[in-house]
Formats: C-alpha cells, structure tokens, sequence
C-alpha cells in the first residue's frame, strides 16, 4: 500500500482560494501604495507650473485623492492580515490534528524512534515555528516582488529623461542583499556555534547543580569554576563577534537609504532639462526608498527560513512514517478469551538493530497460573512481554491467544484482554477514580470494580487516608502522589479492566517489602483464574511462582520453579545468592 | 535527585518571535529603581563605556538628521535653476516673437538697448507694447520667490541649474552618511563589548554562587530555574544593554531633533504632526489592549494543547493499551479547535499594528504634501522643504512605537536582572569555624541530635549514636525513609537544629567546611561523572593525582579491565547525560575515584537492581576493598551487608527509630524485625 507523502505546503494549499484573494489584496495594496508618491509629483508639478494660478484648490483636490488612497492601502493590509491569520491558524490547526492523531496510532517502536521529547516539540513548536512563517510569507514576503515590479514600472513611466536611475534603485538594492548574504555567510556558522556554545555552558552548569555534593565532597569546586569559565570565556568571545558583525546591518543600511536620495539628486543635477523632472525626481525617489524597504524585510526571510524549513521537515516526517504495528486486513474481534498463551519460538529484533533482543522463546501458560519471568539487565526481559499486547510485533515466530495468532485479531480487542502494568507507572491528570476507571470510565459497576481493585493493589489504606478519597487529585504525570503510590494505582488501573491475562512488568519495585507480599498474596487470593505473567529484579517477589522463566541474553537459561532451578539452573543460583542470605536460601 | 529539578522553565512568550513585545503583557520587577541602581552599580567600571556610545548614538542621529534638509535645499538649488530657465525663456520667447521689439532675444535687447536688470527689462517691454500692465504683474508674482535671483543675474547669459552649489551640498551629505554611519557602528561595536563583557560576569558571578550557596537553598528552587538565570535572564540584560538603550536614545534624539527640524521648516506643519502623535497612540493603546486580551487566550490554551500532547505522548503505551485513542483524540479536537480561534484573533489583532501605523505614517505623508503645497504656493516655504517634511514626519513616528516597545523590554530586562541579583544576594553557605583535622582516626559520634529540612518539621529527634573508628554502619528503612540525610549532615550539607556531631571527639561544626569534608568519601547509587575522559574522572578524587596513581585506584576497584575495553582506554570521553556506559561501570568510575581521595571516612550507598549479576559481584568486591580501615556508613539493599554490620540505623519517615545489631533490632521485635521478615512472608 504506497501513500501519498504528505507535504507540508498540502495544508496551505488546502486554503488557495484564501491565499488568491490575499495575493490580489496584495496587489491592491502596492498599486495604492504606489500611486502615493504620483500624487506628489502632481502637487509639486502644480506648485512649479507658472500656469497654473489657483493653486490651492488643485492641491486639496489631490490630497482627497491621496487620503483615499492611504485608507485603501490600510484596508487592504487589514484585509491581508486577517487572511493570513485565518489561513495560519486554520493550516497549523490541520497540522496539529493530524500530527496527534498520527502519533497517537503511533506503535511504541515509532515512539522510541522519535523520543518522545522530540515528538512533543514537533506538533508544538515547530508548528508555531512553520505558522509564524507562513503568516510572514503571506504579510511581507509576497509584498516585496509586487512592490518592486510595481515600483520599477511607476519609475520607468516617470517620463524622465533618467531612466538610468533605475541603476541607483539596482546597486542600492545589490548593496543589502549583498551585505545580508556577506553577514550570514560569516555569521550563519557562529550562530550554530553559538547553540552548541550555549548548550555546553548548561551543561557544565547542570552537572555542577546535580552534582553539588560530590563537587563539595571532593573539593574541587575551583576545578568546577575553572571548567566553567573556559566555556563561558568562548561563548563571550562568540557573542561579541557575532553581535560586531551584525552591528554593521544597520550602518551599511542607513548609507543604502540616504544614498540613493543623493545619487538621484547628483544625476538630476547633471542630465535633467526640465522643470517637470524635478517632481519626477522626488517621486522616484519615494519609489526607491519603497522598493528598498521592501527587500529589506526579506532580510528576515534570511534568517527565520532555515528554522521553518527544519521545523517543516521535522513536521512531515512525522506524518509520513509508517505504523509498524496495525491491524491485519481481516482482523477479528478477540471475544470469550480463556487466555491461553503460548510463544511459539519468539525472536525479536530492534529495527535497525544487528542482533536479536530475544531469541527462540517458546513456552506455555494457562489461566489459573502464575509465570514469572527473571534475568539481569538487558536480558530481555521486559522486551518479552511487550510483545503479548503487540506494543511490538514478533520478527519471528508467533504468539497464540488462545490457539490464535495475536495478530489476527485486532488490536482494540486483543488490548481488551490484557491487563498491563507498565515498568513506570504513569498516572494521567484526573482523579484517583478517573485513573482506576481508565479502561471504561462509563462502566455501571465501576464504583464496585474501582474499590475492589485498589484493595487487591493494596491502594486502599493510602486513599482513604485522603480527604477527597477517590475524588482526590492527581496532577499530571502524578507527582502528588509517592512513586509506591503511583505503581499500586497503576496495577488497580490494570486489575480494573478484569481481563483474562495480567501482565506485571517489575510493577512492585516501588514497594516496600511488606507492601510488596501483601500485594501479592491479595492477587493470589483474589485473582485466581487469571493467567499471571510477572517481570522482576526480586528473587523474594517470584520464588513461589508455578513457574520461573530465567533469561539470559535474550535466551532462555532455564525454567522451572524455585527450587528447580536453585539446582538445575546456574544463572538463576547466581541472582539468588546475591540477593538472599545464606538461610533464606536453604528454606 | 529527583527529575523535575531539571525542567527548564519555559521560554516567556511561548508563540516565538520577538516583534510585538509591546503585545505581550509584561513581567513586571518588585523594586525597579532598587534593582536598576543595582544594575548600574555592577556595571559601574563600563558605565564610562556606555555613556560614551550613548552620545555617539545621540551624536549620530544629529548628524543623520541634517541629511533631509540639505537633500531639499539642493531640491531647491535645482527647481531654482529650472525656474529661471523657464521664466527667461517665456520671456524670450515674446521679446523674439513681438513685432513691436526689434530683438530676437533678451541678451539682443539688453544690450542694444543697455539694460541690466528685469525691472528695466518689464519696463522697456511695457513701452514697446509687448506686454500689457496685468502680465507685467503677472510675470512679476508668478517669479515669486525667485524674482530677486532672477533680476540679479545677466541678462545675456541663459540661466541654468547652478550644478557647483548642488555638488557641494552632495558632498556634505556623503560626508555626513558615512561619518554618522561610521559613529553609530562605533557605538554597537563599544555597546557589544560593554554587554558581553557585563554577561560574561554575571554568568562567571553565578556559576560561583551555585557553589558558595547552602544545600537547603535548593530545597527551595529547581536546577531549571538557577539554569534559567544563567541563560534566558542574563540573556535579557545583555540585549537590553546591546540594542534596546541605544535605540532608546537615538529615538529620544530622534524625536527631539525631527521636531526641532520640523518646526524650523514651517510651526504649521509641525503642530500638525504633532497632532497626529495622540491619535496613533490611542490607535496604538487600543490594539495593545485588545491583543493581550487575545494574546493572554492564547497563551492559556496553547496551554492546555501542550500539556494534552505532553501528557499523552508520554502516556502512549497506556493509552494504546487501555485503548483510549480516540477519546484522546476527540478531548484534543476541542483543545485544538480553541487554540486555532484564539490564535487567529490574537494573530490578526497584534498584525493590525503595522497596518496602522502605515496609515498613521500615509496620512502624514499626505499632509506635508497637502499643507506643505499650499504654503510653498504662497511662498511660505519651498518644494525642497516639503521633500524634508516628508523624510521627517516619516522618522518622527516611527520611535514612538519604538519607545513604548522599548520601555516594555526594560520592564522586563530589570525584572530578570531583579532575579539574578535575588540569586546572587542570597545568603552563602556561613563557615561556623577554621580548624583542620589532623590526623583523623574516624570516630564519629551523634549527641543529641534534631534536624529537619523545615525548622518547624523537626524529622529527627533526639538521635544519639557511638561509632568506632572502622567500624561498619548500615542504614536501612523503606523507599523514601530519608536515609540520605545523615549523609548530609555529617558532611555538613546541612546544620543541625540542636545537638552536635563529633569526630574523633571534637564537633564538626569547628572545623572549615572543606576541609572537613576532605576527610569523607562518598560513593552514590546517583553516580555523578561529568563529560570528560575516564582518566579525568577519576581524578577528581585528587587533582593532583598522577596517571599512574589513577591507573592504580582504578585496579583496586576492579574497573581498570573495563576501561581497558572501551574505545580509547582511560582517553575515553564520558558523554553529558553519561549514557554511553553503563549504570555498574559508573559505580566502578566512582569507587575508583573515593579511593585516589583516600578518606578517613566513607559514605556508600550499594548497588541495587539495575545492574547485571556480574558487574554487582565486582562492585561488591570492590567495595569491600574499599571500607577496609575506614569507619563506613552503608546505605544497604542487601541483606548479607546488613547483617554482617556493626550497627544498623533503621529509619521511617525521616527519623531513625531504632539502633543496634541485627540480633538487637530482631529480638526487641520493632520495626526492622517487621522490615526483615515481610520479606518472606508467605
């Protein structure tokens, strides 16, 4: 299936009868604008035409026209303004949209290819970023060409006998574009220096703030000062060039402006021979000076472009990636499941990796019992059991939901049946009860369901203690409540769902020893029929389970249950000893 | 260390570019003049500097202002040649074709008939009949203002633009551009330096004040935000000095100077210009009033869309499983939907500014030609006058924007200058007295001890506590018991409320902070190693070590295998986050390191879960190694390490509860028996 690739321009474009009646209003504007300096030129030929006697009459009637004109002019930018905010505010909106949707289809493979900082600052800043371009573009950027073709022609009919004026509007216009190119050529590469710079001397600073009590400990805080200063010495010398060479912009600038005005003046002096030249000459020099201004706003073109077009890219490679896990073409809908599971010679591979996470992992577990998985770090442990709700899917081998392959069925109602708990226990803004109730806040026996999962997790005592008790708030990410707390409301969340297989990933870390039996021995009570799966660094946490597996390298080094593997497997003895004393051992 | 101390506060003014600052409601300072006088006072060596290119900003504009006017004066040199030329050719023109004068040219007649000026030129032509009385007079009027120029010059020389007086006025402007353009690159190229120079300290000065600073100072304050003073604040204060007061002077300069240039053409046309100031200020007042409204909508729900992305991108794993996608999606819509409205009124409102000023700016345009037509018709002023009036009123309104923007950046410049200087003012860490140990044995002993982070939340009453020379103390409690703190007060990150501590008999708060701490050695389970090479991080134990003594500390720890292993040895380069080893290596760095410092007293904290069985036998190993002969506090995990103590602290809620051996605490059947056994409970 080959998708069209979206591009970031799809969502302007989108808006083209917006941009159409921008574009003319543009246009409207620089013809108005450009009639301004005309209306001069007639008054002065008035004032200079001994002809003319009641010259006072003929000057307020142009100035009527004038005034007309300029309200044109603001209308029109008015109208501009307006457009462009719509067409950015409606493009960026569309973008956002479909960035968070994507995202949220998102498999955890596409995540951990992003990060999710980077997945973040794509669909805030850099859309903020590509819309306060657009709306520039639409506002200034267009502006420019239409003002100059539009002043070009004006000064060309001027009926001069100094068209080769044109030339002063040409080298005036070269000079600060040459000037603008000169100063990004030489400062371009200092200001990318000057981020890398930055983030260095925040870095040297952050260490030092994290580190402060080794920094003290040691005694080496004149060692921390001194590595500081060496940065802060090179940022310093950075800066001072870069601003030097920036101060110039305006100097070469102000000699560009005045300069035309004196040449158009010098070659008027030499070539002109007629009265009429002179209103002429002041007229063009209005057009010059517009033309002029107008490049000059391109000068910010020069320097926001390159972000946006960063920002832009950062943007549409997001949209066009590829989901990696998503329903098959007939799908179908997971219902009754006992909750069988069986991994039928598993391997598992990170794209673009070279060697297998997990390799030929085969082994079976029914409802009723409890597997517990155990290795060191690395093992693949955990990568294990991310494969059974298809947060990742198998490179090789497959595993069976009650005698079917899990990617048979869809994703929605394979997730249905699975209750997980994930190694960092995440808790969303809401209350205690809307984070239990995540799965099916609309659930009738939800008030029942909540309380008796929080029992089970052992969140019981904790919430009642709180004086909004299951009303009590918790703030993003969970920060007003202990990391223990967070891992017990995360697995009441997962008992909550009342699915058929529950998957613990090291869920208990967070809890203290005796929290940790407690819980346990609730879920033994209460949740017998279930197919356990449980993850963890704790020989005491697993040692009665019906069954250890024990991972090694992404293979597994044995299985069995405690005792079994105490004799039978050395890995497994190793973790053991290390972890118990020598008695605990012997029991 | 928890995370959160690290979030950077967000930049101000979330929607990016700086152009409309005058948009954004500003961040206001507590004591601005206070703060200011602070600021002045800390830049008192450079203020010479600054006040220097202030007059070179000042001096420039001067000269700048000059330009317009002597550009309408040769404006003026040229119309009057012009002006003459097509006077004395009408008049030519009849004296040619009038049969009534036998000349076929004014320098003919002039000199057939002797004359030298055109009152006897009119006079003759009138009596010849050429000419009627009321065309005399009309000739006479339409000369105006040139009719004395006119009437000076010869008669037989057709007159033309006088090219010599415009090329001399030419000259002095070109002089005039570059000699201001020249002043005012002076005045950035001083101002850049004075502004580097003030960031450069006021970076230098925090970075030592981080160090100077007690622990408890933090308890108060995230990383983020002393990293945002060294950033985005002395950033502020830094642009502000750069751009910002110059600007602020040479718009100053700028209105005064185009107002006294304004006036000297014609007191008319300037009132008028001056009248136009109040109404784009109202203009200007209502936009801003309006946009910040629209702006302030904006700004809280671009709010609500980051912190639903946020909060959902990290969720995403348990959004997808608990398959709340499109709930999420469909609560985003409505976030979105709002963020778009309020984004497009906050846009189009703060985008009217321009269009009005240009208008504001068009309508003065339109006057100094309107006004200025009439006046020159009635001789008033001249066309050049009104080509300057133009140029000035166009100068004249644009600084007033710029002031008021101006004093908006100020407002908020002194308000993080207010920031850093609170940051630096803040009370350092007070040495309470100046003796260095000794030779230290390294007993420790606790009389009497209270302490709690908040003096009025005492955690730790009354704690007393003998340890030996060498012996080993383990400190166990649950997650989150504070086990740490009496890490932080024997090393005197934090002082006692009431009681002392004692080592090797006399109080620790007798001896300099550094030098005490010399005596300690810390290994963290929050392995701290900066960016740097392997061999440098060791040494960071003692500077002066050699790379042999490094090599020999790394061996005792059991690392010096695994370093050889990485690419580049010792010569390997630790990255910033210190990912690109592992959590058990950096362990092994840091054992490494306590030992090249050779303490009398250690500090541990064992490894736990994180790290693989065989990097945590070495460890283990070499942690043995390391309590050798050292009295050692041991934040411990393991049971074998517990057991195996000479005392073991428990702690609960910040405080310790009980004290002894292991076969102490299990028999008095506290805390720790209930701690230990829970463990296997079935």
């Amino acid at each position: 299936m080959t998708e069209k690739k979206v591009k970031i321009k799809y969502f302007y474009l989108r808006y083209w009868y917006l941009i159409l009646c921008a574009v003319a209003l543009l246009v409207v504007q620089a013809l108005c604008d450009l009639e301004l300096p005309t209306y001069m030129q007639n008054i002065v030929n008035t004032l200079t035409d001994i002809s003319i006697t009641e010259k006072t009459g003929v000057i307020l009637r142009y100035g009527g026209v004038m005034l007309a004109y300029a309200a044109a002019v603001t209308l029109s930018s008015v109208g501009v303004g307006y457009l462009a905010s719509v067409i950015g505010s409606r493009a960026s909106r569309d973008m956002r949209r479909d960035i968070f949707e994507k995202v949220s289809s998102f498999s955890a493979a596409e995540i951990d290819k992003f990060t999710v900082s980077s997945l973040i600052t794509r669909s805030t800043n850099d859309i903020t970023q590509i819309q306060m371009f657009s709306i520039m573009l639409i506002r200034m950027v267009i502006y420019a060409p239409i003002i100059a073709v539009g002043g070009i022609v004006k000064a060309v009919n001027l009926s001069l006998n100094m068209r080769y004026l044109l030339w002063v509007i040409v080298a005036a216009v070269a000079l600060v574009l040459l000037t603008i190119l000169i100063m990004l050529l030489v400062v371009q590469p200092k200001f990318i220096r000057l981020q890398t710079l930055i983030d260095k001397l925040n870095g040297v600073a952050r260490e030092g703030l994290n580190g402060m009590m080794v920094v003290r400990a040691f005694n080496n805080v004149a060692h921390e000062e001194e590595r500081f200063d060496d940065v802060n010495k090179e940022l310093t010398k950075v800066n001072l060039f870069t601003n030097r060479v920036m101060a110039g912009l305006f100097p070469v600038i102000n000699i560009a402006m005045n300069g035309v005005s004196v040449a158009v003046v010098w070659i008027a002096a030499y070539f002109a021979l007629d009265i009429s030249d002179v209103a002429a000459m002041m007229a063009f020099m209005s057009y010059a000076i517009q033309i002029v201004m107008s490049f000059m706003v391109l000068t910010m073109v020069f320097v926001l472009a390159p972000r946006a077009a960063v920002s832009a890219r950062r943007v549409a490679e997001t949209l066009n990636q590829d989901i990696s896990v998503k329903d098959r073409d007939n799908a179908v809908k997971a219902e009754n499941i006992r909750g069988e599971l069986e991994f039928d010679n598993v391997s598992f591979r990170y794209e673009g990796a070279e060697e297998n996470v997990i390799s030929n992992i085969s082994f079976k577990c029914s409802p009723g019992e409890v597997t517990a998985v155990i290795g060191s770090t690395g093992s693949g442990k955990s990568t294990l059991i991310k494969l059974i709700p298809r947060l990742y899917d198998v490179t090789e081998g497959c595993i069976r939901l009650d005698g079917r392959d899990i990617r048979d069925y869809t994703l929605v109602s394979l997730r249905d049946n699975i209750g997980y708990v994930l190694q960092k226990s995440l808790l969303f803004s809401g209350t205690i009860e809307s984070n239990i109730k995540f799965a099916s806040p609309e659930d009738p026996d939800g008030d029942e369901k909540m309380i008796r999962s929080a029992r089970i997790a052992q969140a019981e005592e904790f919430i009642s203690e709180k004086e909004g008790r299951y009303k009590s708030e918790i703030v993003q990410g969970g920060g007003n409540v202990s990391g223990g707390q967070k891992q017990r409301l995360s697995i009441a969340r997962a008992l909550y769902k009342d699915s058929p297989v529950l998957v613990f990933d090291d869920s208990f870390s967070a809890l203290d020893f005796k929290t940790d039996a407690a819980l346990r021995n609730a879920l033994k009570e209460n949740e017998k029929d279930k197919n356990v799966i449980i993850v963890a660094q704790r020989v005491g946490t697993i040692m009665n389970a019906d069954r250890i597996i024990v991972l090694d390298e992404g293979k597994i080094a044995g299985m069995g249950t405690h005792k079994e593997l105490l004799k039978s497997c050395p890995v497994y003895a190793d973790i053991a000893r290390s972890q118990l004393s020598e008695e605990e051992l012997a029991k | 260390m928890s995370n959160d101390r690290n979030s950077v506060r967000p930049p101000r003014g979330p929607m990016g570019g700086g152009r409309h600052a005058a948009m954004r409601p500003g961040e206001k300072a507590k004591d601005f003049k206070g703060t200011l006088v602070k600021l002045l006072k800390y830049m008192r060596v450079s203020l010479p500097a600054i006040i220097l290119s202030l007059l070179f900003a000042a001096a420039s504009v001067v000269l700048t202002l000059n330009i317009p006017r002597l550009l309408g004066d040769s404006t003026d040199k040229l119309i009057e040649g012009f002006m003459q030329r097509q006077i004395y050719d009408e008049i030519d023109a009849v004296v040619r074709e009038n049969e009534n004068i036998p000349y076929d040219s004014i320098a003919a007649l002039a000199y057939g008939e002797g004359i030298t000026d055109f009152d006897q030129l009119f006079d003759v032509m009138e009596e010849k009949g050429a000419i009627s009385a009321a065309q005399k007079e009309e000739y006479e009027k339409s000369l105006g203002d040139y009719a004395e120029g006119v009437l000076s010059m010869s008669l037989s020389v057709r007159p033309s633009v006088d090219v010599d007086a415009i090329i001399k006025l030419l000259t002095v402007i070109t002089v005039l551009i570059f000699v201001s353009a020249a002043i005012s690159y002076a005045q950035s190229f001083i101002l850049a330096g004075v502004a580097q120079r003030t960031s450069y300290r006021l970076r230098r000065d925090i970075d030592v004040k981080i160090n100077k600073l007690p622990l408890k100072y933090y308890d108060g304050t995230t990383n983020g935000n002393v990293l945002s003073y060294l950033t985005n604040d002395v950033d502020s204060v830094s642009t502000t000095l750069n751009q910002s007061l110059s600007q602020l002077i040479s718009s100053i300069t700028t209105i005064v100077g185009v107002l006294v240039m304004m006036i000297s053409i014609s007191w008319i046309m300037a009132g008028v210009a001056v009248l136009i100031v109040p109404v784009s200020l109202v203009l200007i007042a209502t936009v801003v009033k309006f946009s910040q409204k629209y702006f302030r909508r904006q700004q809280a729900a671009l709010a609500a869309v980051n912190g639903h992305i946020e909060e959902m991108y990290a969720g995403n794993k348990v959004i997808q499983l608990y398959n709340r996608k499109d709930e999420s999606v469909a609560e985003f819509a409505v976030y979105n939907k709002e963020l778009a409205q309020t984004a497009q009124k906050s846009q189009f409102l703060s985008g009217l500014m321009q269009p009005i000023m240009n208008f504001v700016g068009n309508i003065g345009y339109v006057l100094a030609c309107v006004i200025g037509g009439v006046l020159t018709a009635s001789g008033k002023i001249t066309v050049g006058d009104i080509q300057a009036f133009i140029t000035y009123i166009r100068q004249f309104n644009q600084p007033i924007g710029q002031v008021a923007n101006i004093a908006n950046t100020l407002q908020s410049t002194v308000a993080a200058a207010e920031r850093v200087f609170a940051f630096l003012e803040a009370e350092d860490e007070k040495e309470t007295g100046d003796a260095v140990p000794g030779e230290v044995k390294g007993d420790v002993d606790f009389v009497n001890v209270h302490f709690g982070y908040d003096p009025d939340n005492i955690i730790i009453k009354n704690f007393s506590c003998s340890v030996k020379a060498g012996q080993k103390i383990a400190i166990v409690g649950p997650t989150g018991a504070g086990k740490t703190t009496v890490v932080k007060l024997l090393m005197r990150y934090y002082d006692l409320n009431g009681g002392k501590i004692l080592l090797d008999g006399r109080d620790i708060a007798d001896y300099k902070r550094s030098a005490l701490r010399e005596e300690f050695g810390m290994v963290l389970q929050d392995t701290w190693l900066y960016s740097g090479t392997v061999m440098d991080n060791i040494r960071y134990g003692r500077l002066d070590a050699t790379d042999e003594e490094v090599i020999a500390a790394a061996k005792l720890a059991s690392a010096d295998h695994f370093i050889r292993t990485l690419d580049g040895g010792y010569n390997f380069v630790i990255n910033e986050e210190a990912d690109n080893i592992s959590q058990g290596q950096k362990q092994l760095l840091t054992i490494a390191r306590a030992l090249l410092s050779d303490p009398k007293v250690l500090i541990l904290d064992e490894a736990t879960s994180s790290v693989d069985t065989r990097t945590e036998q070495l460890i283990q190993n070499a942690m043995v190694t390391l309590m050798e002969g050292r009295t050692s506090f041991i934040i411990a995990h393991r049971l074998s390490t517990i057991t195996g103590a000479d005392k073991i602290l428990v702690m609960r809620d910040g405080d310790i509860v009980e004290q002894g051996t292991h076969a102490e605490l299990m028999a008095a059947k506290g805390f720790y028996e209930q701690l230990y056994s829970s463990q296997f409970e079935k």
